[in-house]
């Protein structure tokens, strides 16, 4: 892996770990990206020590992300997308976070980190301390829930209506009319996947 | 008077029943016409929808209103204030949040007041029926005249949507709505 990279790239990688220093958890390359896996204490710090290098300014962060990983024990991951716009290169920070730990927002280094982290206080329900303003940001008003955790129902459970005699807009439990329906694109002469594989098997032990 | 039958008048027939009319006044003082028909005739002939869109629908809802379709044409003037329009062209996917904005975008309007559903997601949700945010039909929150199938229909199937209120506008009996 590391050989069939160019020199620029594998440069900006151990350039990137110097700065970074022992932070660094894990780092690997994916998809062309370099990405760094820091502890969440340290994130302030290490975004900190990232936007103000001389070297590598990154001075843009284009977007934070979560990933809910149900089963695993740090449930969920937090996703920065940093850019520099004076050596238009791109690094990938990520933290591993666990349900009601404290994440230090990082709103006072980027300004645009401020509704990032309103979305993903809002769908994730990850707490981000020190911003300033940790409001919703996208789900109504005095919504429950936190829709992107792998745990939240697909249709959600309250839905809304125009009632007559209150002369206002109420909300109800969800009731569907028709149930969701799952596709699962096979074909209805065959069995399921699993049945095949069973089959498969047998076939082998036979030759 | 036969409102609506000055589609395709001769002017000769114009002129008898011009002369007509202007005689009966002469006459009697008054002339007897169908109020509803009249009233209709106008409301159909100045439908003001609101200028209000939600999402992609709402693109081509301007298209109809541009000059390749060019609603105009049938007297409909998009009007920035719910409280000059009659109709509503409830134009793309209606969210929770925007709900209790609509119904009140709506109650503003004044009577009388129409409104068409545009596009799949006003419907019925359309691809997001089963959303934890969407309305299921914009139905659930305003009552509907028109409903335009599509995701999104074409500027074409809004003219027809509207040119099928016009139609059912013209239907009602009372003046009064």
């Amino acid at each position: 892996m590391e050989n069939s990279l160019n020199e620029e790239t594998s440069n900006f990688c151990s350039i990137i770990k110097n700065i970074i220093g022992k932070d660094v958890v894990d780092s690997k390359i994916d998809f062309e990206q370099f990405q760094v896996m820091v502890p969440a204490k340290r994130i302030y710090d290490v975004l900190t020590i990232l936007h103000s290098n001389s070297s590598f300014c990154f001075d843009q962060l284009m977007d934070i992300t979560a990933i809910d990983y149900p089963d695993l024990s740090p449930r969920f991951e937090i996703v920065y997308l940093l850019l520099s716009t004076s050596t238009n290169k791109r690094l990938i920070v990520k933290i591993k976070v666990d349900e009601g730990e404290l994440v230090r927002s990082c709103e006072n280094i980027y300004k645009s980190a401020n509704w990032s982290e309103r979305e993903i206080w809002d769908m994730f329900g990850i707490f981000f301390s020190g911003h300033p303003d940790l409001r919703r940001l996208l789900t109504d008003y005095g919504f429950e829930g936190h829709p992107l955790r792998k745990d939240f129902p697909l249709t959600g459970r309250v839905q809304v209506k125009y009632d007559v005699d209150q002369n206002r807009v109420v909300y109800e439990p969800v009731k569907l009319i028709q149930e969701y329906r799952d596709f699962d694109f096979l074909s209805p002469w065959e069995t399921s996947f699993s049945e095949n594989e069973n089959n498969k098997d047998s076939e082998s032990d036979q030759n | 008077m036969g409102v609506e039958t000055n589609e395709g008048l001769l002017s000769s027939d114009q002129d008898t029943i011009l002369n007509a009319a202007v005689s009966d006044i002469k006459n009697k003082g008054f002339i007897v016409a169908s109020a509803d028909k009249l009233f209709n005739w106008a409301r159909s002939g100045s439908l003001w929808p609101m200028s209000f869109g939600l999402a992609c629908c709402a693109v081509e809802m301007m298209h109809a209103a541009a000059s390749r379709y060019d609603m105009d044409r049938y007297g409909m003037l998009f009007r920035p204030s719910p409280r000059q329009a009659d109709v509503m062209i409830v134009a793309g996917t209606l969210t929770n949040k925007m709900a209790p904005a609509l119904r009140r975008v709506y109650d503003q309007m004044a009577e009388p007041r129409w409104v068409v559903s545009m596009g799949s997601c006003a419907n019925g949700g359309g691809y997001y029926h089963y959303s934890y945010s969407v309305v299921r039909g914009c139905d659930r929150i305003v009552p509907v005249d028109v409903y335009v199938p599509g995701c999104p229909p074409t500027a074409e199937a809004l003219i027809y949507g509207l040119l099928q209120l016009q139609k059912k506008i013209r239907r009602t009996a009372t003046i009064a709505r």
